[in-house]
């Protein structure tokens, strides 16, 4: 029988220096990249990508030719203003969109120009997704929303609520698995969505502001939670328009009109 | 995704929305109760129009008058009086007619009847000792007229149950009772039959045919002449003899100018069925427009369902529902409702059928396979409705639909 909270894959207590390109108007080479951590193929590479929307006539660039490789284990979070691209970065790779050109390798799979339906399977087991709203359904208890990835991926019953149990558990959340949303605090609803994100052992953990609905209190809280996810060894991307909140990451990177531009809060 | 998960997810969905679920199921209960009723109508209806003309006997031929021509008027079929006893002696010859087993002339008038103080209004039918077993019938109560009755024109009668009663006669065999002011002695009493569409088999009265032709019609013709054929195999046989014959008899060369018509049982059977059918289409159209209106109605609620929960949608796709599974997900649950409401409108039907002809005359026949045939058209309503919406819900774009308020 096998544990409820799943075994973490990868190198879970690297913090090493694993390292973040991009390239763009970035000055830093992209070759520099790999110098710090030679021992691990990246699980992130954006290769030139390019997103173009064709609302009128005027094709208009969300993208344009992101570059960025990221290590397992990593800690990374992405700063922009709003209308910087960085919600098509953050679609493109949380495989919910697809690029117009350039490469998007995931765990060593070219994820670019993937149909909906394998898209859908390498969402449902390789990234876990925390967003600002929350989005837990309103009619499901704490531990049935925390099992949705589990039923994409087939996984039988039974199974399925031990593994929501351990993940609610490692949230704090024991005495709310029966709870629903409205009952929670949003705080607490937030919990829940992380061990939702948590629950089908993902590759990535990528949150789109998670602390956005949130007051400082459990801002702080969802944060302390994310460092230790790191400290265990997940790789987290966080993206955010809130400089102390990025400042968390271990590494932090600039976002402004379809590229990187700079580090910001340099590397830890 | 297993067909488990996908059940109880869309099971859920159905039950988070009571009323809604319930308006539309409602819309398809009462289109598929309204097909199985009037399915069943139109059944009862050919099922009572069938025993009725059973009711006239078996492997029975019906030779009737043709019609008669006066100028330029045409009558209808029975408007002449070509057909005579002696045509109906000479049917009944077993070397010309061999398939003709039993034959059984029929004059008709109506007459009233008198007992005492009590009268009663019947038809009185004049015929031979043939008749009961031609016409299927049974003594109940004394006996039938004898062929030596017949031939001595005796003025005995065999009454209709109905009748008897009407007549207040408890112990009608050798009571004397008048006909037309002429006195007859009651020496039997029918089988009862039943009412059979329009004629009550059970109020007559049947006299030998001589004495009827004396007394009452004063002719030598005949309404109708019956005729039974040994089995329904010999039923070609016998009317090619009967029509040979009474073409002879009648002295007619072609056969088109014949004065006569023979129907078999078979071909009023047909008509009278084909009638009916007729009208069961009619309004089992009109009972499939009103579960056509339901299928809409379940169409419009699972696009109104999918736009409600696009958020819901892309959550789950972007947690890796895939489109398949999105699309099946919805297709279940519109084939579920339309599976509720075909359950519950057979159910309903089937109540119908039982109380329904307690307040009108007609017989409703619900068959299983009107009730399966209902369900399984039901279910591929739902799913007909469904499509379009599931297709919808499918290609949503989970990022679209994630930032949806």
């Amino acid at each position: 029988m096998s544990a409820p909270v799943p075994a973490y894959s990868g190198n879970s207590n690297s913090h090493g220096p694993s390292q973040v390109s991009a390239s763009g108007t970035l000055s830093a080479p992209v070759g520099s990249a790999a110098v710090g951590s030679p021992k691990a193929a990246p699980l992130v590479e954006f290769v030139d990508v390019w997103k173009t929307y064709m609302p009128g006539a005027e094709p208009v660039h969300a993208l344009r030719g992101v570059s960025i490789k990221v290590y397992p284990g990593e800690y990374l979070s992405i700063v922009g203003p709003s209308g910087s691209g960085k919600s098509t970065f953050m679609n493109v790779l949380g495989c919910l969109d697809v690029p117009t050109s350039g490469r998007y390798i995931l765990a060593g799979t070219d994820v670019s120009h993937m149909d909906e339906e394998r898209l859908a399977h390498v969402r449902n087991r390789s990234i876990g997704f925390v967003f600002q709203q929350f989005h837990l359904l309103p009619k499901l208890n704490a531990w049935r929303n925390v099992e949705l990835p589990l039923i994409y991926s087939g996984v039988d019953r039974r199974q399925r609520k031990l593994r929501a149990m351990g993940a609610l558990e490692r949230v704090g959340l024991t005495n709310r698995v029966d709870h629903y949303p409205n009952q929670l605090s949003g705080g607490q609803q937030q919990r829940v969505a992380v061990a939702r994100a948590l629950v089908n052992d993902p590759d990535l953990v990528l949150a789109d502001e998670p602390t956005g609905n949130l007051d400082s209190r459990s801002s702080e809280d969802v944060l302390a939670m994310l460092d230790e996810l790191h400290a265990q060894g997940r790789t987290i991307i966080l993206i955010t328009h809130e400089h102390d909140v990025a400042a968390k990451a271990e590494r932090s990177l600039r976002f402004r009109d379809g590229r990187f531009v700079a580090p910001e809060g340099a590397a830890a | 995704m297993n067909w488990a998960d996908t059940m109880r997810s869309g099971l859920e969905a159905i039950t988070a929305h009571r009323l809604r679920s319930g308006l539309t199921v409602l819309g398809i209960l009462i289109g598929i109760a309204a097909v199985i009723l009037t399915v069943g109508l139109g059944e009862g209806a050919s099922a009572s129009v069938d025993s009725a003309i059973n009711a006239l006997g078996t492997n029975l031929l019906i030779v009737s008058p043709g019609s008669s021509t006066t100028g330029l008027v045409r009558g209808g079929f029975g408007s002449e009086s070509t057909l005579t006893y002696a045509n109906a002696v000479a049917l009944a010859d077993k070397v010309d007619c061999p398939d003709i087993i039993g034959v059984a002339p029929q004059v008709q008038s109506e007459q009233s009847l008198v007992n005492g103080d009590t009268n009663w209004d019947t038809s009185v039918y004049g015929s031979t000792e043939q008749w009961l077993s031609v016409r299927g019938r049974s003594v109940v109560d004394g006996s039938f007229f004898t062929n030596q009755e017949v031939s001595t024109d005796a003025n005995v009668v065999v009454l209709g149950q109905t009748t008897a009663e009407e007549l207040d006669l408890f112990e009608p065999v050798g009571a004397t009772i008048n006909i037309g002011d002429i006195p007859f002695t009651v020496v039997g009493v029918l089988n009862s039959e039943g009412s059979s569409g329009s004629s009550n088999e059970d109020d007559m009265a049947v006299i030998p045919i001589t004495t009827a032709q004396e007394d009452f019609t004063g002719s030598s013709s005949v309404n109708t002449i019956y005729l039974e054929a040994g089995s329904s195999s010999t039923m070609g046989a016998a009317y090619d003899e009967a029509d040979d014959e009474l073409l002879a008899l009648h002295s007619i060369n072609d056969p088109a100018d014949a004065d006569f018509t023979i129907t078999s049982q078979n071909s009023i059977e047909q008509t009278a069925s084909s009638v009916s059918s007729t009208l069961t289409v009619l309004l089992a159209g009109i009972a499939a427009i009103s579960l056509l209106v339901g299928g809409i109605g379940v169409m419009n609620i699972m696009l109104v369902s999918v736009t409600e929960r696009v958020r819901e949608i892309g959550l789950r796709k972007a947690l890796g529902a895939t489109p398949h599974v999105v699309l099946r997900q919805f297709l279940v649950e519109a084939s579920t409702l339309g599976f509720v409401g075909g359950l519950m409108g057979a159910a309903l039907g089937v109540v119908g059928a039982e109380v329904i002809p307690n307040f009108i005359t007609n017989k409703i026949e619900i068959s299983g396979t009107a009730i399966a045939v209902a369900i399984v058209a039901s279910v591929g309503i739902g799913i007909v409705a469904g499509a379009y919406p599931a297709y919808r819900a499918a290609r949503l774009a989970p990022i679209e639909a994630l930032r949806t308020e």
